[in-house]
């Protein structure tokens, strides 16, 4: 009785979010994988249970190997827009903790455009991403074009093999800043007693980074990677509005909505399983680690 | 102290208790207007331009020939009626369906009719005199197991190649392509000439209308209809020769296709930098709408006796709050007034063959012209030919041909696709 008085009434308040995350969140989540495990294919199909057959289909039986491109494309633009924005993240943080004047005002400015909708930069981005060349450039190629920089011209996102990559600049703009902040926190989270120590034990300056400060920030770095991992799988809005759903840019989640469009709720389920287990993947093992820091501390 | 816990114990059971029970308390009647229930809701994806336009029309109409209803706008806008199927299917699952509902006629209705959701209007189109108002052609694209589902409000024509007068008279190009070589010459004439793009395309199912233009050409009329009832078949060689051909017409096409909806094909028509542009019968009433006269139209090179139809149309769903009143809106629909009121706005002809074309603008009437004495063909991105599921498979086939140009994977995509969605009867 004592017990239940201690843990009853915090349990009772955590009750609300709790009911509500079981319905919506883990109820769903189960009711999807059935569904990924019937044939309802259309809207008036029994969903009878048809085993893993929606999933092999995915991978062998899928028109043009729809679903393998997509995860493809999907590869491309999770690798450059991670990679990109850690480096931009990263040099803007270090340039910030060098100590620059007025250094709130560029912090800002580097933060500002992830304060924008993907949405409102995509339809921007969508112009400045115009394929046209010559006579028909629009946005970047026009400026290229204007400078005498033809050369440079680029069919961004229309390009048959490397478009996503292009779709991926538009992301990388808008969270570089966010990384930016995440490690401008890192840095000055380091106690000021390890550089005092590297310093008088004669440490060079890259010595000091490389060997005192980096290391330090490895935990951010996974933390960032997390981060920027699950919503490059997820993406979908940037995507949507700079390109519309097409072959060339399909990713997964762009796929799960035609296939929704189109009534096929078993092909569908499946392929938000695939994208769930994908998402589980990066961020498991990083629940599981963070937990055992926070044990151990 | 203990009150207090009490007290906080109590507040999350409240907060628990009440997040619940609005988590299930749906209200279900919210919108209809209850009592006498003279409402008639009419779900569509007109909210803009031509089309709120020829919406207008026929409330009009049906506020004269249906007095004792009052007409409900169920329209949802955006995504050219891609957010309105999504909500009406959950609609439709959830068993609220308005009280009708627009589809386009043909193959796409089949989705609803094997669910169940729409009512036979066989016995309303002998009452109302539809059947021998509609043409026979027509009647037996919409006749499905011998029962005919839905009322078609309009007749668009998808195959008509309209062009810049100007452009194609400093090309020395007086007279419209009759037939796929002559059409080639011409394309190839106007790059001499130093056009650009002589051909203006969008993408998906701009070029999937394209794709199938040329395939009338290359098969004709009968095999082509046969490639969607499963006569003709996808894999054979002249398919081949189709997919082709239209590879070759892609290449007289702007090479940013894919970031082109058809209104930005159609504007590089009107700049003059481009000649042509394959679009369905909607673009007569834009290009007016914009105040752009230098354009012409015929039907696409080699298509001159096939009339590539897709028509909007009304139905009776399953479970609606008043069929009376539906049937008095579908009645109104098919009626010559009815008719009138609404494709003399919305820029298209109506589907009774005893319109007088002198109701109509210029295009319209050659239109209407054309409609009583061609074949009738159908479209499959505009579903008067295929369901759904077979329209997103081949859009993204032809998204993926107009990056790498694969004559063998298109063919094998396009006979996939028919395999897995044809309705073989």
């Amino acid at each position: 009785m004592s017990k239940l008085r201690r843990w009853g009434p915090g349990l009772l308040l955590l009750s609300p979010s709790l009911v509500v995350l079981a319905i919506f969140v883990y109820g769903l989540i189960i009711w999807t994988t059935k569904l990924s495990l019937s044939g309802k294919h259309s809207a008036i199909d029994e969903s009878k249970f048809v085993g893993l057959k929606n999933f092999t289909d995915l991978f062998t039986n899928d028109i043009n190997d729809r679903f393998v491109h997509s995860l493809k494309n999907l590869l491309i633009f999770t690798v450059v827009f991670m990679v990109g924005t850690l480096i931009l993240g990263l040099f803007w943080a270090f340039l910030l903790e060098r100590g620059v004047r007025a250094e709130g005002i560029f912090r800002s400015i580097y933060l500002f455009p992830m304060a924008i909708s993907f949405v409102a930069s995509g339809v921007v981005w969508r112009w400045l991403m115009n394929s046209g060349t010559g006579d028909q450039a629009g946005g970047i190629n026009a400026i290229f074009g204007k400078l005498h920089l033809g050369f440079l011209e680029s069919t961004w996102w229309t390009h048959p093999k490397w478009g996503m990559a292009a779709m991926a600049m538009p992301a990388i703009w808008q969270l570089s800043g966010y990384v930016m902040a995440l490690f401008l926190a890192g840095f000055r989270g380091i106690p000021a007693e390890l550089r005092e120590a590297a310093l008088v034990d004669g440490a060079s300056t890259f010595q000091l980074y490389r060997r005192v400060l980096f290391p330090q920030l490895t935990p951010t770095a996974l933390s960032v990677m997390i981060i920027l991992g699950h919503m490059s799988m997820k993406m979908f809005d940037l995507i949507m509005s700079v390109s519309g759903a097409q072959w060339i840019t399909e990713v997964p989640a762009v796929y799960v909505w035609q296939t929704l469009l189109t009534s096929d709720y078993a092909k569908a389920a499946a392929i938000s399983i695939v994208l769930l287990l994908l998402v589980a993947i990066v961020i498991v093992p990083y629940l599981i680690y963070n937990n055992r820091v926070e044990r151990s501390q | 102290m203990r009150l207090s816990k009490r007290a906080t114990a109590a507040a999350a059971t409240c907060l628990a208790v009440a997040l619940v029970a609005s988590g299930c308390g749906g209200d279900k009647d919210s919108g209809s207007g209850g009592g006498g229930n003279k409402n008639v809701e009419v779900f569509t994806w007109w909210a803009d331009g031509g089309e709120k336009a020829g919406l207008d029309g026929l409330v009009s109409q049906f506020k004269t020939d249906c007095s004792q209803y009052t007409f409900v706008n169920g329209a949802v806008a955006g995504g050219a009626g891609a957010n309105a199927k999504q909500v009406l299917a959950s609609r439709l699952q959830q068993g609220d369906p308005p009280d009708t509902f627009q589809a386009h006629a043909g193959a796409e209705l089949t989705d609803y009719i094997k669910a169940g959701q729409i009512e036979d209007l066989s016995q309303e189109y002998k009452d109302w005199g539809l059947t021998s108002a509609f043409p026979k052609g027509l009647i037996d694209s919409l006749t499905v197991n011998g029962k005919i589902y839905s009322v078609p409000a309009n007749i668009h024509r998808a195959n008509v190649l309209w062009s810049n007068t100007k452009v194609l008279q400093q090309a020395g190009i007086t007279a419209a392509p009759t037939s796929l070589p002559e059409f080639f010459t011409q394309l190839d004439t106007l790059k001499a000439k130093g056009v650009a793009t002589p051909l203006a395309l969008g993408k998906d199912w701009t070029q999937q209308m394209l794709f199938e233009a040329v395939l009338i050409s290359d098969l004709g009329v009968d095999k082509f209809n046969g490639l969607w009832n499963g006569k003709t078949d996808w894999a054979g060689s002249d398919v081949t020769t189709g997919i082709n051909d239209y590879k070759k017409v892609l290449s007289y096409t702007n090479k940013d296709r894919d970031t082109f909806d058809w209104t930005d094909a159609e504007k590089l028509v009107m700049d003059g930098k481009a000649a042509y542009q394959l679009m369905g019968d909607w673009e007569a009433a834009d290009l007016d709408a914009k105040g752009f006269k230098d354009y012409a139209y015929a039907p696409f090179p080699g298509n001159a006796d096939a009339y590539q139809w897709l028509a909007d149309s009304f139905v009776l769903p399953k479970g609606a709050k008043d069929a009376e009143g539906t049937k008095c809106w579908l009645k109104t629909l098919g009626s010559a007034a009815g008719q009138k009121a609404f494709n003399t706005k919305k820029g298209s002809i109506p589907a009774r063959t005893d319109a007088v074309p002198t109701d109509y603008p210029k295009y319209q009437q050659s239109a209407i012209a054309d409609w009583a004495k061609d074949k009738a063909v159908p479209s499959c991105p505009h579903g008067s030919a295929c369901s759904q599921g077979w329209q997103g498979a081949v859009n993204s086939a032809q998204g993926k041909f107009s990056s790498d140009g694969n004559v063998a994977a298109l063919q094998t995509a396009l006979a996939a696709a028919a395999k897995q969605f044809a309705v073989t009867s």
